[in-house]
């Protein structure tokens, strides 16, 4: 049943802004991404708004609705009461470019910081082989689609602009992660992910974990096994024994 | 806000969060909850009585191991290494620092507390309201990297508590028999779900495939790691309810329901 919704959005760019009203029409089965269009369509031509698959696989839309980062295109009209007002705001961590785009580049920045897999020097590539039980845990992380959600989210980073220099955030600790536990991978990656990734930083408040598109368990099973690593190295006296007295490396 | 979300070249947006839900409330539930406890093991630990009923042997989990010569006849178990203490330390000092030390580290509890006590942040996405941020870098929060040790002890514990609860069987069979099991179980089952143990157990391997046994024990204690928060939560329930049924039957309040 077609109905005609209150929505809220903000317009501007990085020297100002404000919230703009606005009562469009929403039908049955639509998504606020098809509200947004409609609008773009309808009232505001000039409304920016980056997105492409409109299926939740791309990354492209992500935005807040109602103050809770989400993906325009999967968070449904039906969620809403007729009644209720939709604010729809660009992510509030990143440089705003104009209306619903930001400018994420802080994460390709985060991303190239990371040195690349690096499988042993004496394997050509095509005779990579691995065990399925081995490689399981890196193919959750590979689910992530780069919609940047976790790190909007991440207060580390959201609330102190200034430990954006030093905290690579949930995404980047996640490929860490995904890296270290890689059969293949040869490279330390543990004393990187705490001095230069930041990972100290990381509180373990799970914010990423509740926004994750794609429900991967960032905190329980990419930060918290990374801290633990780190804790082994770092602050496991009886670990760094062991290791010695039994000759033991970390590619175990 | 000249930082955070009022930073420049962000969308100027002056609320400190647009949601619309109860956001507040988990963070409240969290302190309600944690304060609760807090009140009633401070009140518990220091009271030093009603924490043994020798006709049935039921020591609660406040009290124990009870290693001082203060403790009442019967109650401990593991003898009386220690002369009489001061009223003002606890019977349980022994293990209590650590059990409290194990919570305190929980990477669950961490959360708990973070969002709830500290408001960093209070929700996701709902600005907290401090200027500066340092995380686990810094004492006295570095500190969070000794959760094993805590585990390692926690564990110890939890043997002594399976061993009160047994120990009660040699009385014969009762309510407080089967509220001291299923308080040892949970507790069992919180200290074996926790992060570290996952690490322990086999989070640190790179390789699976070549240590089979450790896989196993890293995929059993992983479905329990999911329930991990249940269990804290739980855990202080049962605890509460374990120790006050003790001081109730200890003070003849309620008699003991005796099975045979």
């Amino acid at each position: 049943m077609a109905y005609k919704a209150k929505f809220k959005v903000w317009r501007g760019d990085a020297e100002s802004g404000e919230l703009h009203d606005f009562l469009v029409e929403v039908n049955e089965g639509e998504v606020v991404l098809d509200i947004i269009h409609r609008l773009q369509a309808t009232q505001a031509p000039d409304l920016a708004v980056r997105w492409n698959c409109k299926a939740g696989k791309c990354g492209s839309c992500s935005a807040e609705v109602n103050g809770r980062p989400r993906l325009l295109c999967m968070t449904r009209m039906s969620t809403f009461t007729e009644d209720e007002t939709v604010t729809v705001t660009p992510m509030r961590t990143f440089p705003v470019i104009r209306d619903l785009v930001t400018d994420v580049s802080f994460n390709y920045t985060k991303a190239r910081e990371i040195p690349s897999f690096t499988p042993p020097a004496d394997l050509a590539p095509g005779d990579y082989r691995m065990q399925q039980v081995d490689v399981e845990r890196s193919q959750e992380f590979r689910k992530c689609i780069e919609c940047f959600l976790c790190q909007n989210t991440c207060h580390v980073v959201r609330d102190h602009e200034d430990n954006k220099e030093s905290f690579s955030g949930p995404r980047f600790l996640m490929r860490v992660a995904e890296l270290e536990m890689h059969p293949l991978d040869t490279a330390d990656r543990v004393p990187a992910a705490q001095e230069a990734n930041g990972l100290g930083l990381c509180n373990i408040t799970k914010c990423c974990t509740e926004v994750c598109p794609e429900h991967i368990k960032i905190t329980d099973n990419a930060l918290i096994p990374m801290k633990e690593r780190v804790a082994d190295r770092k602050y496991d006296p009886i670990v760094w024994l062991g290791n010695k007295l039994f000759r033991r490396t970390t590619k175990n | 806000m000249t930082s955070g979300v009022g930073a420049p070249n962000r969308a100027s947006i002056s609320a400190r969060t647009l949601r619309t839900d109860r956001w507040w409330l988990p963070p409240l539930m969290t302190n309600l909850g944690l304060l609760t406890f807090v009140v009633y093991a401070t009140v518990r630990s220091f009271m030093g009585k009603w924490y043994w009923v020798a006709d049935y042997g039921y020591l609660t989990p406040f009290y124990s191991p009870c290693l001082s010569e203060s403790c009442l006849p019967g109650s401990s178990h593991f003898g009386t290494p220690l002369p009489e203490l001061p009223g003002w330390i606890p019977l349980g000092f022994v293990a209590l620092p650590f059990l409290l030390g194990f919570r305190l580290t929980c990477y669950y509890y961490r959360k708990a507390y973070y969002r709830s006590v500290w408001q960093s942040p209070p929700a996701c996405a709902v600005a907290e309201p401090h200027g500066s941020y340092s995380g686990e870098t810094r004492l006295p929060l570095i500190v969070q990297n000794a959760h094993r040790y805590f585990f390692y002890v926690a564990l110890l514990v939890s043997v002594i508590n399976t061993y009160d609860a047994v120990a009660a069987l040699t009385h014969g069979l009762g309510l407080g028999n089967l509220v001291l099991f299923t308080n040892v179980v949970l507790l069992w089952a919180y200290t074996l779900s926790c992060h570290s143990c996952r690490h322990i157990a086999g989070g640190r391997l790179k390789h699976f495939s070549r240590h089979p046994v450790r896989y196993r024990a890293w995929t059993l204690i992983s479905k329990l790691n999911v329930r991990h928060m249940q269990l804290a939560w739980t855990t202080l329930g049962t605890l509460v309810l374990t120790d006050l049924y003790v001081m109730l039957v200890a003070s003849e309040a309620i008699p003991d329901l005796r099975f045979f």
